[in-house]
């Protein structure tokens, strides 16, 4: 391994051993795993639907559980490293401020991944016991939600960078939710076509992440198969999303005094 | 420029506080130049600069106006960064990490492969009086452990320069007495250490040259002996002979001290009064046998210093 590797695999491994060591993330998994249990009795009131119910509520949950974690992790982890100033003994060893951005990222990646792997298997194995098999599809929705996740969380530590815990919690579940209504936002435009409405909101569809270019949550439910250009794009989309915040911070961070 | 570990020249900083983003200066043209193998205390009061100075010398924040130089290069050099080591004040660590896992992650940042890594952070948790807590979490660690384990993340790499923010703080006195003898190794290993301290006494005792900084501004630096010979807070006159009215006469102009048979030990507080003694003794046909200048230790030194700045 090249020294680079080593210094930006050294912090993103310690990155993660603090993050699983936070209780918190386990509750959030719990309630997960709670919810994904307790959908296994829905049918009660869905005859007929019960593993298309175990799928939607499974996939929703680990979206949005997903997002508590990416949120939390991405606030809480790199806030901290600022404000109870352990980021003084980092920036003055042989490290530059990229590879700790990276490779704290990639840690908080990892954590994220961990979490997302341990919610999906037991979706797995509850879907597996109810219908019998897990297709492709719904693997491929999780892996598309991870994706997704990786966006949130890159979001949440762009904004802990320069704010206070509470209010990048605030931006990042906000851009959470525009995420998820961009398209909507990009149609909303034409109507106020040639005014200064439709460019800001044209601005704004562009800005915040398309976070539908992940969700084929409803695909993998209803069985409808997703085109291999359409994953693809998603997948490209997803990583140039996080590559450009990636930069910004880079450059942001490259330039900050810690005070 | 060469010869110096060191080199700040005209460094201004600015920092923006409060909700209206209100500019105060931190530190107002510092010129500091600290050699090769020199140990360098940096004396000031609470929000002096120290902490700010330091901090630009290892690149964690950055002038707004002036030159520093760290080994010749830039501080926010990485290959300068190999051959530091710096203790921040008051440092808070991964409180989840054993302290052998603490100092692992610090020795994999500078790339010591492992079997010597291993051997160095034995070598270090032994040189802080750590070597039975190496398997203990930091979080359970006392603020004089932390700050001995501090110390030692700062060795790490067995640095050329060595930078620590207030070491002594919350140590106690065996600690104090400990850390100072590690400094004094290292200083007998030809390593140039800055570091910033409160306790006085400590400064004196480890330090080659010191600079007092005020208010953002450097107001003094130099040797110890040349700082502290230089400022003569009074005069001492041993005098024999003469009478009473003598030394009624003598304390118009100097406290008398002490008094054996014929012979009067007096204190002169102002300089100008010196030529008046003398004078008066000679009247009175006594014999001057000692002068001898009182000269300020160096917290009288500081005292005064800051004292000049509050007038």
């Amino acid at each position: 391994m090249t020294s680079f590797i080593i210094k930006v695999w050294a912090i993103g491994e310690n990155t993660f051993k603090e993050a699983i060591r936070d209780r918190i993330l386990y509750s959030i998994v719990f309630f997960a795993v709670l919810i994904l249990v307790v959908s296994t009795v829905l049918d009660i009131v869905t005859i007929g639907q019960r593993t298309k119910i175990i799928k939607d509520v499974g996939l929703a949950s680990i979206s949005l559980f997903g997002a508590l974690i990416a949120i939390f992790v991405g606030i809480g982890l790199v806030y901290k490293e600022l404000d109870k100033r352990t980021i003084y003994t980092i920036v003055s060893k042989p490290v530059t401020r990229f590879q700790f951005l990276l490779g704290k990222y990639l840690g908080l990646v990892f954590t994220i991944f961990v979490e997302v792997a341990a919610m999906s298997l037991i979706f797995c194995l509850i879907v597996y016991s109810q219908s019998g098999s897990v297709d492709l599809l719904l693997l491929e929705a999780i892996a598309l939600t991870f994706l997704e996740l990786m966006i949130v969380c890159a979001v949440a530590r762009f904004f802990s960078y320069f704010t206070t815990p509470i209010l990048s919690g605030r931006f990042a579940r906000g851009d959470y939710v525009i995420g998820h209504l961009t398209y909507d936002l990009y149609e909303f435009s034409s109507t106020f076509k040639g005014t200064a409405l439709e460019t800001t909101l044209k601005i704004l569809y562009y800005v915040f992440p398309n976070l539908d270019n992940f969700n084929i949550r409803s695909n993998a439910v209803h069985g409808l198969p997703v085109s291999g250009d359409f994953l693809l794009f998603s997948v490209t989309y997803g990583l140039l999303y996080i590559i450009l915040l990636f930069v910004i911070s880079s450059f942001i961070f490259g330039k900050r005094d810690f005070k | 420029m060469t010869e110096h570990a060191v080199y700040l020249r005209g460094v201004h900083k600015f920092f923006r506080t409060g909700f209206a983003m209100k500019k105060t200066q931190a530190l107002s043209g510092v010129s500091l130049e600290i050699k090769k193998g020199e140990v360098f205390g940096y004396l000031g009061p609470n929000g002096s600069g120290k902490t700010t100075t330091l901090k630009l010398i290892m690149g964690i924040i950055f002038p707004d106006k002036g030159v520093i130089r760290v080994m010749n290069r830039l501080p926010k050099d990485v290959v300068v960064k190999e051959k530091i080591g710096f203790l921040p004040e008051s440092p808070y660590f991964y409180e989840y990490l054993t302290a052998g896992e603490f100092l692992d992650f610090y020795a994999r940042l500078f790339n010591i492969p492992s079997p010597a890594r291993r051997e160095r952070i034995n070598y270090l948790l032994k040189l802080v009086g750590l070597e039975r807590k190496s398997d203990i979490a930091l979080r359970l660690f006392s603020k004089g452990m932390l700050q001995r384990i501090g110390l030692a993340q700062a060795l790490i790499n067995d640095p050329e320069l060595i930078i620590l923010d207030e070491p002594m703080t919350g140590l106690d006195p065996l600690g104090r007495a400990e850390v100072k003898q590690i400094i004094h190794g290292l200083k007998n290993r030809g390593k140039t250490i800055i570091f910033s301290s409160h306790i006085l006494p400590d400064v004196e005792a480890l330090a080659d040259r010191v600079g007092i900084i005020i208010n953002g501004s450097i107001r003094d630096v130099g040797k110890l002996d040349e700082l502290l010979g230089k400022r003569v807070k009074s005069m001492e006159i041993t005098v024999r002979g003469g009478d009473e009215t003598m030394v009624e006469q003598l304390n118009e102009y100097a406290a008398l001290k002490r008094s054996v048979d014929d012979r009067y030990l007096f204190t002169i507080n102002k300089m100008d009064n010196v030529n008046k003694v003398i004078d008066v003794v000679r009247w009175f046909d006594a014999k001057i046998e000692t002068v001898e200048p009182i000269r300020m230790n160096l917290e009288e030194l500081f005292i005064s210093e800051i004292k000049k700045d509050v007038s």
